[in-house]
């Protein structure tokens, strides 16, 4: 019996993503149904999302069905402290940008985050490594490959 | 004989000083790339896209396919020293590999290796330059259903045939579909799921799509299973030169690769893996010396090492001639055509012979280089594996970041660049492919508009796809390889039900 149990279990993520998939169907679908261009003749722009949100649906219906059987492999346990760090690491480096704290100091942050996502424990020598970096990066980017880099305090010192 | 002269004229646009020295930074970036665990050439191209736009198109595309066949050498190395596969194109090498390497051979494997790719690549190149000027006389003929039809066979054997899981696959596929219909429509100007976000109408970019599901999905994979730690670099023992008795063991291995390899590359099912196994088993069933297998037998490393190499000049077959990409570099390689304005397929051989050639000429060039940097500097490459884990990983998501940041610095950007490998993360955790998504998102929108422009030449009347016999046969070998992996598993349940 409680063998019976362990194998009855629904699998948690196949019903997530299920629920994704229909969602982005109802979504897909429901965006066609709001366009007001048609074409006059062949396919308008609605038709192919229509087709496309049908197979999200089918997809997603799939799933369920999966879940309730084998389910999707269940995947080796993960380190949360390290995707926390890279994660903190990825939305410092948008909020950086976005607060016009230039190029060099989210190369700065990105490095530093990540390597202590990484098992490394020195975050200000890394720190240091990411502003080097940075600054090297925007250098070349600046004169060699004439791309502009978003500039912050930090950039306009230098130039 | 055009071909010949087509091949002559492109080596003189090849050996130009400075195509060279772009063929070589390829297949030195390749190389490295090919070595370093993780690291493979779909995400180093996603990454040179955005730094490369400004620079000569003839140039950068040189490069990028040196990075693809130089990858496909740096694999074996950890495939050997590490029993770490670089990519899954040399899983198969692992296998074999790394019980010569312990046995004290790891020397003859890497040279069975690398003069096993070099063999292949070559044969295979002169396939490519040979088959691509026949293909394109007949898709010169293509209508715009043939083109829809092809696009609907890539789309289900790249997610559906050959993975592990067609539903997996196809899921993946399908939210790449869905990607890519973000945007303005391009043949009515109608926006498509934008939702009142301005950086959404011009679509969602291939290249920020690649890189924040290979380079931002694999830097945080690789940071939760650290825990998992790495395994020892077997150091190369004894000589690196194969005797007499390994070439005796290794040239029909070779020829037998490349024969797998060549062909199932260049089909738009595609990929690396399904000729490098079959290579594998097939070198298994004809071996001289079967006890030997499992123990670390030459012929397990001389023809997958040549199949993954025939494979990636194949898959260069529709994607020049066709313009169809069947794996993922040769994905992101079709954006980096898109980004100088270039669309691969017959037009391309007739309006720029020099860009195409050229490209094909560097391919033979690439293979000396690599042949040459690969076996004497054999200990630098290992020295790669030395670099910090934590370093190597933060120094691609700082270059991840800077591509983006250069092409387009807007936040809404970035979170999208990281939004992607959030996901990337996600589906390589439960174990969902992510090329069939990239795929997904760069055909999508065009098999969409060739089956808009086949409706509208037809009058809006379906029935033109299935009235052509070219757009039928490739969309009944769809609907057979959509749905023979499923019947293939009920037969096996079946069977399993009868013992």
């Amino acid at each position: 019996m409680a063998n019976e149990t362990i194998t009855r279990r629904i699998d948690r993520p196949a019903l997530v993503v299920a629920a994704l998939l229909l969602a982005s169907a109802g979504l897909v679908a429901n965006d066609a149904s709001q366009q007001t261009i048609v074409s006059t003749y062949g396919l308008g722009p609605t038709a192919v999302p229509y087709v496309v949100s049908i197979c999200l649906a089918i997809l997603g219906l799939t799933h369920v069905v999966v879940a309730f059987k084998d389910g999707i492999p269940t995947p080796d346990k993960a380190d949360t402290g390290a995707i926390l760090s890279i994660v903190a690491g990825l939305v410092g480096l948008v909020a950086c940008i976005a607060l016009g704290g230039g190029f060099i100091l989210a190369t700065a942050l990105i490095f530093a985050c990540t390597a202590r996502g990484m098992g490394r424990r020195a975050f200000a020598v890394d720190f240091a490594i990411g502003l080097v970096l940075g600054l090297g990066i925007f250098l070349v980017f600046q004169k060699l490959l004439t791309l502009s880099l978003p500039a912050g305090p930090l950039e306009h010192l230098f130039f | 004989m055009d071909t010949l002269l087509a091949l002559l004229h492109g080596f003189t646009v090849a050996l130009e000083p400075s195509k060279l020295l772009f063929c070589l930074i390829g297949v030195f970036l390749g190389t490295a790339v090919g070595v370093l665990p993780g690291i493979g050439p779909a995400l180093t191209v996603a990454l040179l896209l955005p730094v490369t736009f400004k620079l000569d198109p003839a140039g950068s595309l040189i490069m990028f396919a040196g990075i693809y066949y130089g990858g496909m050498y740096g694999g074996s190395t950890t495939a050997i020293l590490l029993n770490a596969p670089g990519e899954s194109a040399s899983l198969a090498t692992a296998l074999e590999g790394s019980k010569m390497a312990k046995a004290g051979r790891g020397g003859p494997a890497l040279a069975t290796a690398a003069i096993g790719s070099f063999v292949a690549g070559t044969i295979a190149t002169i396939g490519l330059a040979f088959l691509a000027p026949w293909l394109v006389e007949i898709a010169v003929h293509f209508g715009p259903w043939d083109y829809f039809g092809l696009m609907i066979l890539a789309f289900v054997t790249v997610s559906a045939t050959f993975g592990d899981s067609p539903l997996r696959g196809l899921t993946s596929l399908f939210i790449g579909i869905t990607l890519g219909l973000i945007g303005i429509d391009k043949l009515t100007g109608q926006a498509r799921l934008t939702f009142g976000v301005p950086e959404l109408l011009n679509g969602i970019e291939v290249t920020t799509l690649a890189v924040g599901l290979f380079a931002v999905g694999e830097a945080l994979y690789v940071a939760s299973q650290r825990a998992h730690a790495p395994e020892e670099i077997i150091p190369i023992k004894g000589s690196l030169w194969m005797t007499k008795q390994d070439w005796k063991r290794s040239w029909a291995p070779w020829l037998r690769g490349t024969a797998f390899g060549f062909p199932i590359g260049a089909l738009p099912a595609g990929g690396a893996e399904v000729p490098t196994f079959l290579s594998y088993s097939t070198e298994r069933r004809l071996c001289k010396y079967p006890d030997e297998f499992g123990k670390g037998a030459i012929e397990g490393v001389a023809g997958p090492e040549a199949a993954n190499n025939a494979s990636a000049a194949g898959t260069l077959v529709p994607l020049l001639t066709l313009g169809l990409p069947t794996s993922a570099t040769a994905a992101i390689m079709l954006a980096g055509f898109q980004q100088y304005g270039l669309n691969p397929g017959p037009l391309l051989f007739a309006e720029k012979p020099d860009l195409v050639w050229g490209l094909i000429a560097s391919l033979f060039i690439a293979n000396v280089m690599l042949v040459i940097i690969n076996l004497p500097l054999i200990g630098l490459w290992v020295k790669l594996l030395a670099i910090p884990q934590p370093w190597l990983y933060a120094g691609i998501l700082v270059f991840a970041t800077m591509g983006t940041l250069a092409v387009n610095g807007s936040p809404v950007e970035l979170t999208m660049l990281f939004g992607f490998g959030y996901l990337g993360y996600l589906m390589r955790r439960y174990d969902y492919p992510v090329a069939p998504m990239v795929v997904g998102l760069i055909l999508g929108p065009m098999a969409e508009a060739q089956l808009r422009r086949a409706l509208q030449i037809s009058l809006g009347d379906p029935m033109i796809l299935l009235e052509n016999p070219g757009s039928a046969t490739l969309l009944g070998l769809s609907f057979i390889a959509l749905v023979a992996p499923f019947v293939m598993k009920g037969l096996d349940k079946f069977k399993a039900a009868e013992d």
